[in-house]
């Protein structure tokens, strides 16, 4: 994957708090291509959002990248100073936080948040910057934008300052737009607009798109191409179809199987994963996912499976996955 | 289920309507958040309420305890009328579980304090013995035991802080039980332990639920009987696979469209009804039909009326005046 607009290798990230060493991010690995909408999912403390907050290099002490790399449209972001890193933060790659109702700045018009952003990247008159603003939120569906532009975010509904975060986010046409939770605070009907949006800005603009949830319904939506993370791994990562129709790995198969469905029978049992998340400060040694895992084996306790093939882009790190040719696992 | 049972709870033409702060800050507005509804709970029944938030749904939850005082219409529960009445002796019947399992359990007080409380203030026991044992039996109902009752609700994770308010709410075995989005707040893979156990309990005890959520494919899965709510009034009420097989009301359908289905192909091929705009304020709700503007089926009739409840067919009850014209639902 030569020419991938993103690349992680191996990032390890660990939060250095005083009851120890918080490991978040386990060795993470990933290709992300121009124009793909990529679904991270994991419940919460998997490490979904840290790797995006590395990835715009906005993790702070006591968080801290302990290894790996993370290329960016060829460049080394881990290696760029806060200089260069405000230049491509907003312009390259913009993200759109989970609640829209602390992500503006309660105290300055929705205006005056737009034309900063986009003069600071483009250094456009002014004036020039206004009619942009105008413009982008018009594109993302709000209706009378020249008054709004004027309002401040108190006067604006989720819905609405969800869409001018989308605006703000766009207005410099990034290459990589990351979306942490964007519909989590938001009614299912809000929900599909913005999600609605969300692939129409795609294919107009060609920009990527990390959609970060915990909901398996929505990546099924928009996204090309899932990874499923569990206690800072990823444990299986391939097509919509692929981690759908082929589940492979047990704990994406359980994720799925404790899913209300029509499918399932009214009122039956659902298929709970038992117990409780790995404690990030205590890593067993093993697959994180082993104390919870149905088909446990002893191997599963003493060594973490690395990625190993399956299809066609899709991985998954368990054990009961090994090639039957051995070689061919990679090291 | 119990097609038959007895009526257990019923309210009758419910409103519940707030005093708050207009725009105007010197005058008062009035807002409608429950606005005249009516529906009945059979004994050994779930009811599931659904709607977007501040439809009126946990409002709903609330006065029916009486945590609210209802502004006119009437509750009735078990035969008696409780919308006036002192609710003492019905405190014991009616339990709730909240949303937040953080914030809804006293962090000074030991899960054994916790769940030991309403029978404290009930004088449920004749020893400190017996306490202990109600206490013992109740966590070990919600799967937790013996030695968690010393413990501090933060040392428990979300899941388990549900099931100590689960445990909570059963200490006096309740006959029923508001579970206000309690899986809400939870982990997809927690999410599936606390409504088994919901389930599981109902057939232990012979509970009845009202279950409030806004997550239709939980509602569908734990409800025998659901209602949809819009803007503080009830829209459809109908049997739970009734309703999502066959909804009629346009709100219903839009709502059944647009909720993500974890399954690629079928979300490729369902059709989405995408709704315009928001809902609208409640404190000036539109005249009419409540749903009119976003509805593309209405027409100058819809803003002049009111909508009642009608029965569409067995069991099943639609507000609407287009009832009649409004096409099938081919759901997924």
């Amino acid at each position: 994957m030569a020419n991938s607009l993103l690349e992680m290798d191996d990032l390890r990230i660990s939060f250095f708090t005083p009851a120890g060493e918080v490991k978040a991010v386990n060795g993470m690995s990933c290709a992300l291509n121009q124009g793909e909408v990529l679904g991270i999912v994991g419940e919460s403390g998997s490490g979904k959002s840290v790797s995006v907050t590395a990835l715009m290099k906005l993790l702070v002490r006591p968080g801290k990248v302990v290894g790996g790399g993370i290329k960016f449209d060829g460049r080394d972001i881990l290696a760029m100073s806060s200089k260069e890193m405000r230049g491509v933060r907003g312009k390259d790659i913009s993200m759109i936080f989970q609640d829209p109702m602390t992500s503006l700045n309660p105290v300055f018009t929705i205006g005056n948040q737009l034309i900063e952003t986009i003069r600071t990247h483009t250094g456009m008159p002014k004036k020039e910057a206004a009619d942009r603003g105008v413009k982008m939120l018009a594109q993302v569906g709000i209706n009378n934008p020249e008054k709004r532009m004027k309002q401040f975010p108190h006067e604006l509904s989720g819905g609405m300052r969800q869409r001018v975060m989308i605006a703000m986010a766009l207005s410099c046409s990034p290459k990589l737009l990351i979306a942490d939770e964007p519909t989590t605070s938001l009614d299912v009907t809000i929900q599909a607009q913005i999600l609605d949006l969300i692939k129409k800005m795609r294919d107009e603009t060609g920009a990527a798109v990390i959609l970060i949830t915990h909901d398996l319904g929505i990546v099924s939506e928009i996204c090309d191409r899932i990874m499923i993370m569990y206690a800072g791994r990823i444990v299986e990562s391939g097509s919509v179809d692929d981690i759908y129709y082929s589940t492979a790995h047990p704990y994406t198969k359980g994720l799925l199987g404790c899913l209300p469905g029509s499918s399932k029978g009214v009122r039956a049992p659902l298929k709970a994963i038992e117990g409780n998340p790995v404690d990030l400060l205590d890593m067993p040694k093993g697959c994180g996912f082993a104390s919870r895992c149905g088909e446990c084996m002893k191997i599963c306790l003493r060594e973490n499976p690395p990625s190993f093939p399956i299809g066609e882009g899709h991985v998954s790190a368990c054990w009961k996955h090994v090639p039957v040719n051995a070689s061919e696992v990679r090291p | 289920m119990s097609e038959n049972g007895k009526v257990l709870l019923e309210t009758k033409d419910l409103k519940q309507h707030f005093k708050v702060i207009g725009e105007n800050a010197f005058k008062k507005v009035k807002l409608k958040a429950v606005d005249g509804v009516s529906f009945s709970i059979r004994k050994g029944e779930t009811f599931g309420l659904v709607g977007e938030s501040g439809c009126g749904k946990s409002t709903i939850g609330k006065t029916l305890l009486r945590l609210h005082e209802p502004t006119s219409g009437s509750i009735i529960f078990d035969g008696t009328d409780i919308t006036h009445a002192n609710m003492k002796p019905f405190r014991k019947r009616m339990q709730i579980v909240f949303q937040d399992p953080y914030s809804s359990l006293n962090p000074r007080m030991t899960v054994g304090d916790i769940v030991g409380e309403p029978l404290d203030i009930n004088r449920a026991y004749s020893s400190k013995n017996e306490r202990r044992e109600i206490i013992i039996d109740r966590l070990n109902l919600v799967g937790l035991n013996t030695e968690h009752m010393n413990r501090y609700p933060h040392e428990f994770s979300g899941g388990q802080r549900q099931r100590v308010s689960i445990a909570r709410a059963l200490a006096l075995n309740p006959e029923f039980i508001v579970c206000d989005e309690p899986i809400s707040a939870l982990d997809v893979s927690i999410q599936a332990q606390v409504i088994n156990k919901l389930i599981e309990l109902q057939h232990e005890l012979d509970l009845t639920y009202l279950f409030i959520a806004h997550d239709l494919a939980v509602v569908r899965h734990i409800s025998n009987r659901v209602g949809v709510m819009y803007l503080g009034r009830l829209v459809e009420l109908a049997d739970a696979e009734e309703l999502f097989k066959n909804p009629r009301h346009p709100y219903t359908q839009a709502l059944l469209s647009v909720a993500p289905i974890p399954d690629p192909k079928l979300n490729r091929e369902k059709g989405r009804i995408l709704l315009e705009g928001e809902v609208p304020s409640p404190v000036n709700p539109p005249s009419g039909c409540c749903f009119r503007t976003r509805c593309k089926h209405a027409t100058e009739e819809c803003a002049q009326t009111r909508p009642e409840m009608e029965e569409a067919a067995s069991r099943h009850f639609v507000s609407c005046l287009r009832e009649k014209s409004i096409p099938e639902y081919v759901s997924a």
